[in-house]
C-alpha cells in the first residue's frame, strides 16, 4: 500500500492541498495512507460505507452525522481533497497563525470555522438554525432511551433559553457562538495529527 | 473578634498551666492510652484508698485524663483560631490562613514558653506521618477533578518525578559546594548530608500548597498541574530519602546501590498505586453490602483509606500515592453504592478532618519553632534559600520547555512562573528533618528547614496572591457553565472521539472510551448493587414529582432574570439531574439501536447522587441566586470555606423536604433500604 500511496498522490495536489488546509506534507502523506486504508474499493473517494466500517465510529451516537459531514451537499463519494478538506477544521490553531490578517479567507480551522462545523451537525436541514426538534434529535442520540421524553423536552427547552436573544425559539449560529464564547473551543476541536 | 482571641489566649493560658504540671507529652496522639496503670492506680489511691486524710470535698485528678484533655485542648485552640480568622472579613484575604495559624502557633509556643522555661512540645515525626497528614491527602484525592487530573497526568508525573530529581540534586550538591567554601563552621558537613538535606527541602509540599492555592481561583490547569505534582513528588521524596538516610549509614556507596535506588523509586511509586487500587476496589466491594446498615457505610470508607496508606507506610512504599489512588478508585462506586444521607456524610467528615488536620499542623509549626537550641549560619541559610528558588525556577522551565512540545495546550509563562513560585514547603521537610539520626550539625538543619518553610509559608504565600493578579494569570472562570456549554461540549466530545476514530489516532478520547467501556462491562457489574437499577425509575419519578411542586413554589417565589418562554427556571436538582443524566450518557456505546435491556438501564443507575455532590456547591447557591448550574467538583478542592457555610445553607434543603409529606415518606423508605 504504501508505494502504491505515494505514486498516486502528486506533488503539486499536496502542495495544493498545504495551501488549502495548512497540513504539513509529512502529515499529508501520513493522512493518505489512511484515505487509503480506508478505500477499500480502491477507487480514490470514500463511500459512506467505507466510513461505517471503522468499527468505533459505527458506535458513536454521532456517528452518522460525522460521517455525513464529510460529504459534500447532495454527493454520495468523498476525494482525498474533501477528507482532507473536513479534517482541516480540527487542525489545532498554531500561535503564529492566530495573529495572520494576510491570509485572504479564513483558515479552515478558526474558531469560527470550527463551531460552523459542530453547529451543522445540529442543523440538518442547513437553514442556519438549530429548531427545538434538532435539539431534540441530537439530545437523543447523545443520551439514550432510559430518558424520559418530557426530561429531554426540558434540557433542551432550557438549552434554547440560555441562547436564544432575539425570541425566536431557534438558536442560530451567532448566538450558537456567543453561548460558547467561554469554552475553550480552539482547545476542544482540535487534534495532534502526528508528523 | 476580641472575645475569641481573649478566649484562646486564656485557652493557651490554661494549656501551659495543664502542661506546666506535667513534663512536656508529645500531644496529638490519640492512640495514647490514658496514663500507664502505674499512674492510674496513683492517682485512683488518692480520694478513696488514703486513710489517714479526711474525705474530701472536691478534688483534681490531672493525670488521669492528662492526654485526651491536652489533646482536646489542642484541638479547641486550632478550632477557635480558624473561627477568629474567618469572623474578621478583610484579614484572610490578605494574609492566607496558613500564614495566621502559623502566627497562633507562635504565639502560643512563646507563651508556653514563657511559663515553663523550657521547649514547648513539638510536632513529633510519627503523630504528623500518622495521624495528621492521612486525612488531608485523603480529602484531596476523594475530590480530585479526575478528568482534568488525567488529562494533565503526563505533564503532572514529568515535573513530579523529573523535577524533584532536579531539584535534590541541584539544591543537595550546591549546598555541599557552600559548605566546601565555608569549611570554617560547616566543614564537618559531608556531601552525603547535603544530598540528603536536599531531598527533605526541595519537595512541594501538598498541605501548603493546597491551603495558599485554594483561595486563589487561577485556572484549573495551574492548580492542578502545581497540586497534583505536589501530591505525586512523595513517592521520590520518600525514596530519595531513604536511600540517602541508607547511605549514611553504610560505609560505602557504590553504583549498584544508586542504580538499586533507580529502581526503588519505580517499586515505591507502583507499589504505592497498586496498594491503594486494592484497597480501593475492596471498599466499593463492601460498599455494595452496606445497604443495610446504612449508618456504617462512611465508615468504610475511612477505615479502607487508612488501611491503604497504613499498608503502603509498612511496606515502605509511597503511602500518599496509596491513598490517593485508594480515594479516586472507590470514589464512583461508593457514591453509587451507599445512600444519599452517607454520602454527605462521608463528604462532610473528609472535610471537618481535613480542616482540622492541615489546621493543627500549622500551629504546631508555629509551636515547634520555639525551640531551645536553634544553630545559625548565615552562609547555610541565606544559599539554601536562594538555592530553592533558583533550582526550581530554573527546573520548572527546563521541563515546561520540553513538556510544551507535546502539550496541546501550552503551559504559559506566567503559569510557568506561578508553578515556580508556589513551590511551597511545610510540614513534610519539617518532620522528615526531625527523623534524621542525629550528627553535629542537625541543629542547624532543623533551624534552615524551619526558616525555608516560615519564608516559602509567609513571603510566598503573601506575595503569590497580589502577584497573580499582577501578571493577570488566567483565572477560573467564574460563571457555572450553563446547560447549553454542557450540551455542546458533550456534543464537542463524541464529534472528537468519532474524528478521532477516522483518523486512526489513539488519542485521549479514544483511551477515555476504552477504560469507559471496560469499566462498564466489567467493574460497574461487579462492584454496584443490582437493587440500584430498579430504584432509579422511581428515584426519577420522585426526582420529577419534587421537581414539578417546587417548581411551581418557586415561581411564584423568584424574580425572574431571563425571559421566560414555555419553561419554568430550574433548581438546582434539576441542574444536578441534567449534568448527571447528560455526562452519564456521554459514553453509552452499547448500541444505535434502542434496547431496552437490564443491562443499559444500569448504566442509568449508576449515576452519582450527587446533590451534596460538593459541598462547595452549597457557597454558590447561596451567593447566586440564579440557580443557572452548579460548580464542578473542583470547587471540592476549596476547604476553608465549604467548611464554615455549608452547614447553614444546607438547613434550607432540608426543610423544603419535610414540606412534602408523602414524598418525604418516600424518600425514607428509599434511604433506609
Amino acid at each position: 500500500m504504501g508505494s502504491r500511496a505515494s505514486t498516486l498522490l502528486r506533488e503539486e495536489e499536496i502542495e495544493e492541498i498545504k495551501k488549502e488546509t495548512g497540513f504539513s506534507h509529512s502529515q499529508i502523506t501520513r493522512l493518505y495512507s489512511r484515505f487509503t486504508s480506508l478505500d477499500k474499493g480502491e477507487n480514490g473517494t470514500l463511500s459512506r460505507e467505507d466510513f461505517q466500517r471503522i468499527p468505533e465510529l459505527a458506535i458513536n451516537p454521532l456517528g452518522d452525522r460525522i460521517i455525513n459531514a464529510f460529504f459534500p451537499e447532495g454527493e454520495d463519494q468523498v476525494n482525498f481533497r474533501g477528507f482532507m478538506r473536513t479534517l482541516a477544521h480540527f487542525r489545532p490553531i498554531e500561535d503564529n497563525e492566530k495573529n495572520k490578517n494576510a491570509a485572504p479567507a479564513e483558515p479552515l480551522n478558526s474558531r469560527t470555522n470550527k463551531l460552523l462545523f459542530a453547529f451543522r451537525l445540529y442543523d440538518l436541514d442547513r437553514d442556519d438554525k438549530i429548531s427545538r426538534d434538532e435539539l431534540l434529535q441530537v439530545l437523543r442520540m447523545m443520551v439514550g432511551v432510559n430518558i424520559s421524553d418530557e426530561q429531554l423536552g426540558s434540557i433542551a427547552d432550557r438549552t434554547i433559553q440560555e441562547a436564544d436573544t432575539n425570541g425566536d425559539a431557534a438558536i442560530s449560529f451567532n448566538e450558537f457562538m456567543k453561548v460558547l464564547e467561554k469554552v475553550d473551543v480552539e482547545q476542544k476541536m482540535s487534534i495532534r495529527f502526528l508528523h | 473578634m476580641s472575645s475569641l482571641l481573649l478566649s484562646t489566649l486564656a485557652l493557651t493560658c490554661l494549656a501551659a498551666g495543664c502542661s506546666g504540671l506535667n513534663p512536656p507529652v508529645d500531644p496529638p496522639e490519640p492512640q495514647t492510652l490514658p496514663p500507664s496503670p502505674g499512674q492510674n492506680g496513683s492517682g485512683e489511691d488518692v480520694p478513696s484508698v488514703d486513710v489517714p486524710r479526711a474525705l474530701g470535698l472536691f478534688s483534681v485528678d490531672y493525670h488521669h485524663v492528662q492526654a485526651p484533655f491536652e489533646i482536646v485542648l489542642w484541638i479547641m485552640l486550632a478550632s477557635l483560631a480558624k473561627l477568629g480568622f474567618h469572623w474578621s472579613g478583610r484579614v484572610p484575604a490578605v494574609v492566607p490562613e496558613s500564614c495566621l495559624l502559623i502566627m497562633v502557633g507562635l504565639l502560643v509556643g512563646g507563651v508556653i514558653y514563657g511559663v515553663r522555661h523550657s521547649a514547648p512540645p513539638t510536632l513529633s515525626a510519627d503523630a504528623f506521618f500518622l495521624f495528621l497528614l492521612p486525612p488531608i491527602v485523603l480529602d484531596a484525592g476523594y475530590f480530585l477533578p479526575g478528568k482534568l487530573f488525567f488529562e494533565n497526568l503526563g505533564t503532572i508525573l514529568w515535573y513530579a518525578v523529573l523535577g524533584t530529581l532536579w531539584n535534590v540534586l541541584g539544591i543537595g550538591l550546591s549546598l555541599y559546594g557552600v559548605c566546601l567554601l565555608c569549611p570554617a563552621s560547616l566543614g564537618d558537613v559531608s556531601l552525603l548530608h547535603c544530598l540528603l538535606f536536599g531531598s527533605l527541602i526541595a519537595a512541594v509540599d501538598p498541605v501548603a500548597v493546597l491551603s495558599v492555592f485554594q483561595e486563589m481561583h487561577v485556572n484549573e490547569q495551574l492548580h492542578i498541574l502545581v497540586f497534583g505534582e505536589s501530591l505525586l513528588n512523595d513517592a521520590v521524596t520518600v525514596v530519595l530519602y531513604q536511600l540517602l538516610e541508607s547511605f549514611l549509614r553504610l560505609p560505602s556507596v557504590s553504583g549498584p546501590d544508586v542504580l538499586l535506588g533507580g529502581c526503588r523509586v519505580l517499586v515505591v511509586g507502583f507499589g504505592g498505586l497498586f496498594v491503594g487500587l486494592f484497597f480501593g476496589l475492596l471498599a466499593a466491594l463492601t460498599s455494595r453490602f452496606t445497604p443495610r446498615v446504612p449508618v456504617i457505610a462512611p465508615l468504610f470508607v475511612f477505615l479502607y483509606s487508612y488501611l491503604s496508606y497504613l499498608t503502603s507506610e509498612m511496606l515502605h512504599l509511597s503511602g500518599i500515592t496509596a491513598i490517593v489512588t485508594c480515594a479516586v478508585t472507590m470514589k464512583q462506586y461508593v457514591e453509587a453504592n451507599v445512600s444519599e444521607r452517607s454520602n454527605s456524610s462521608i463528604q462532610y467528615f473528609l472535610k471537618m478532618w481535613s480542616s482540622l488536620s492541615e489546621t493543627l499542623i500549622f500551629i504546631f509549626l508555629g509551636v515547634s519553632t520555639i525551640q531551645d537550641v536553634h544553630m545559625w549560619s548565615w552562609p547555610f541559610v541565606c544559599a539554601t534559600l536562594l538555592l530553592c528558588l533558583l533550582w526550581r525556577a530554573s527546573g520548572v522551565l527546563l521541563l515546561t520547555a520540553v513538556v510544551n512540545k507535546v502539550r496541546r495546550n501550552k503551559v504559559t509563562f506566567r503559569d510557568q512562573f506561578i508553578i515556580a513560585y508556589g513551590g511551597l514547603r511545610g510540614a513534610i521537610c519539617f518532620s522528615l528533618v526531625f527523623l534524621i539520626v542525629d550528627f553535629p550539625k542537625k541543629r542547624l538543619f532543623i533551624t534552615t528547614t524551619i526558616v525555608v518553610i516560615l519564608f516559602t509559608v509567609f513571603v510566598q504565600g503573601m506575595t503569590i496572591r497580589p502577584l497573580v493578579d499582577l501578571l493577570d494569570v488566567k483565572r477560573k472562570k467564574r460563571a457555572l457553565p450553563s446547560v447549553s456549554e454542557e450540551m455542546h461540549s458533550r456534543l464537542i466530545d463524541h464529534l472528537l472521539s468519532g474524528i478521532e476514530d477516522v483518523v486512526g489516532y489513539w488519542g485521549q478520547h479514544y483511551w477515555k472510551d476504552k477504560f469507559e467501556q471496560f469499566n462498564r462491562t466489567f467493574l460497574r457489574r461487579f462492584l454496584i448493587r443490582e437493587e440500584q437499577q430498579n430504584r432509579s425509575s422511581i428515584l426519577r419519578v420522585y426526582q420529577e414529582l419534587e421537581r414539578q411542586e417546587q417548581g411551581e413554589r418557586e415561581t411564584a417565589v423568584q424574580a425572574k432574570t431571563v425571559p421566560q418562554t414555555n419553561s419554568r427556571p430550574l433548581l438546582p436538582e434539576e441542574m444536578d439531574s441534567i449534568r448527571r443524566i447528560l455526562s452519564r450518557n456521554l459514553h453509552r456505546f452499547n448500541s444505535r439501536i434502542p434496547a431496552y435491556s437490564r443491562h443499559t438501564l444500569h448504566q442509568d443507575t449508576t449515576r452519582t447522587l450527587q446533590r451534596h455532590r460538593s459541598l462547595g456547591e452549597r457557597d454558590t447557591q447561596v451567593e447566586d441566586a440564579e440557580f443557572n448550574g452548579l460548580h464542578s467538583v473542583r470547587s471540592g478542592l476549596r476547604r476553608s470555606h465549604t467548611v464554615c457555610t455549608s452547614p447553614t445553607s444546607s438547613i434550607p434543603e432540608e426543610q423544603a423536604a419535610p414540606k412534602h409529606g408523602p414524598k418525604k415518606h418516600l424518600s425514607f423508605d428509599i434511604e433506609s433500604e
